[in-house]
């Protein structure tokens, strides 16, 4: 059911899909129909529908572009987060991703150095550039 | 038929431009608050699409990781739709006297029976598991609820059109947006165990204790008598790895009692929520308990420092909502340093040599040993 249920909210709706093509379709055939208007000579006629096939095509782009916007929002990012692993005896030091079952002060594998046991010290996750400069404040 | 053709082809087009014109007034004088709130609900609905789908995510992972890590018999997706439905009644308080205990009381039965039902759903985890796992639950439990309250305004601004309260909900959802995208990072976290922001007060204890031994307090808090600038250190901590606030109150409270009251002061270190425009990991000082809760710790600390006359300080690292409850972030981790300094300080300036302090670390402990 959940499966079911989060496909929903992050499907696009295939009738609204449908209007969209259509009109990009439309418009196309429009411009497509201009430009042999201006061929035979008509300018007027094919300036407008020139401006009516423009519009349409950037009406209907703009549409496709909402509604991949609406399903990248709804997307729930996962931060990466980083274990440092410490080696107390000779200070050894390796970062890796975290891995469940994981937390500090946790003893884990031997030390590559002095084989002595090394410890989790530290667990956090990096706050992207973007985000950071978002929380940026001049004053 | 015959006239109103004539009548019509003696409207030159300014005529209808300002008939469409006064009739564009007429309906928006009519109808512009119809609009309004339809444009308000459109907005609303597509905040509550969001909603829907962080909360079905969240019986997902919820589901997913009972199964995973518990290894049911049978399948726990019905326990755990009912689980989600749960609800505590706070207790009445007419006549205040005695709701703290009151409200314990039920604290602990829920608590209780939440430990129960995820111990049924999950066989094969450990206690760190189970800590972890109800954690994880109460995150989904959390947007659940959240989806439901405001699918409830939503759906009764509609039924009754009422602007004001379709709009009442309009201003509060970016801040319930915001928490629910914090309770849907707080998911995975949770889940694997990972060290959440609130945390922050109980990584200070845990640095503090770490290599001294420690032995468990009442209820599930563990201390360690660790030296400090000369002074006796009594640091107290929820007991960890697992995901647990345990009862900071009572664990003071024993120490207090074991001492006789004879504590120079009492230091309580915790996450504090940050006001917009203040830095991520910054550290303050000051008076007062530093805990968060339903105020039943905090209730019973006061009542302990005020038999004994015991000063209280507090230390607080300051994050927003979103970083209280997604994994720790590299700032706030940081700024553990420098409020093991700030306590140092605390400990010089307020204590002489010899004395005996408290130094507590309140928060969530999941994913910090000690």
């Amino acid at each position: 059911m959940s499966k079911a249920s989060a496909s929903t909210a992050t499907r696009i709706s295939s009738f609204i899909l449908m209007i969209i093509f259509v009109t990009l379709a439309l418009s196309l055939t429009v411009l497509i129909v201009a430009i042999n208007a201006f061929i035979s000579e008509q300018e007027v006629f094919a300036g407008y529908l020139l401006l009516i096939g423009f519009l349409g095509v950037a009406f209907s782009t703009y549409l496709l572009f909402q509604t991949r916007r609406r399903i990248l929002s709804l997307r729930i990012e996962l931060p990466q987060i980083t274990t440092t692993i410490e080696c107390k005896k000779c200070g050894f030091k390796s970062v890796r991703e975290f891995q469940r079952g994981d937390y500090i002060f946790k003893e884990v594998e031997p030390c590559q150095k002095c084989n002595e046991k090394m410890l989790i010290t530290a667990i956090y996750r990096e706050v992207r550039g973007k985000e950071k400069e978002r929380e940026r404040f001049p004053f | 038929m015959l006239v109103l053709g004539i009548v019509l082809l003696q409207i030159d087009l300014s005529q209808i431009i300002s008939l469409l014109y006064i009739l564009f007034f007429v309906f928006f004088i009519f109808y512009g608050q119809r609009i309004q709130l339809q444009v308000t609900l459109r907005e609303v609905e597509g905040s509550l699409y969001k909603l829907k789908y962080i909360k079905d995510e969240g019986r997902r992972i919820a589901i997913e990781t009972i199964k995973e890590i518990g290894k049911p018999q049978t399948e726990p997706t019905s326990r755990v739709d009912r689980f989600l439905e749960y609800f505590t009644i706070s207790p009445q308080s007419l006549d205040p006297a005695g709701v703290v205990w009151k409200l314990e009381h039920i604290l602990d039965v829920r608590d209780a029976r939440f430990k129960d039902e995820v111990k049924m759903m999950a066989p094969a985890a450990d206690e760190t598991q189970t800590n972890n796992l109800e954690n994880t639950l109460e995150a989904a439990m959390a947007l659940n609820y959240i989806y439901k309250v405001i699918r409830h305004y939503y759906l009764l601004g509609k039924k009754t059109l009422s602007l004001y309260v379709i709009m009442q909900l309009q201003m509060i959802l970016p801040l319930v947006m915001r928490e629910a995208e914090a309770y849907a990072s707080a998911l995975k976290a949770f889940a694997y165990g990972q060290p959440i922001g609130d945390g922050a007060g109980a990584m200070v204890a845990a640095k503090l204790m770490h290599g001294h031994e420690t032995r468990k307090l009442p209820k599930d808090c563990v201390v360690a008598t660790v030296p400090i600038e000369g002074r006796t250190a009594y640091v107290i901590k929820a007991e960890g790895p697992g995901g647990n606030v345990g009862k900071i109150g009572d664990a003071i409270k024993t120490i207090i009692e074991e001492n006789e009251g004879k504590i120079a002061t009492i230091i309580m270190v915790d996450a504090a929520l940050k006001l917009e425009g203040e830095e991520v990991g910054e550290v303050a000082e000051g008076v007062g308990t530093a805990i968060g809760g339903p105020g039943v710790d905090q209730f019973k600390i006061e009542e302990s420092i005020l038999k004994y006359r015991i000063p209280i300080n507090a230390v607080i690292i300051k994050e927003d909502i979103g970083d209280a409850v997604s994994p720790m972030r590299k700032e706030i981790f940081d700024a553990v340093d420098n409020a093991i300094e700030r306590i140092k300080h605390v400990i010089l300036e307020r204590t002489k040599e010899g004395d005996k302090v408290i130094i507590a670390g309140a928060g969530n402990t999941i994913g910090i040993g000690q």
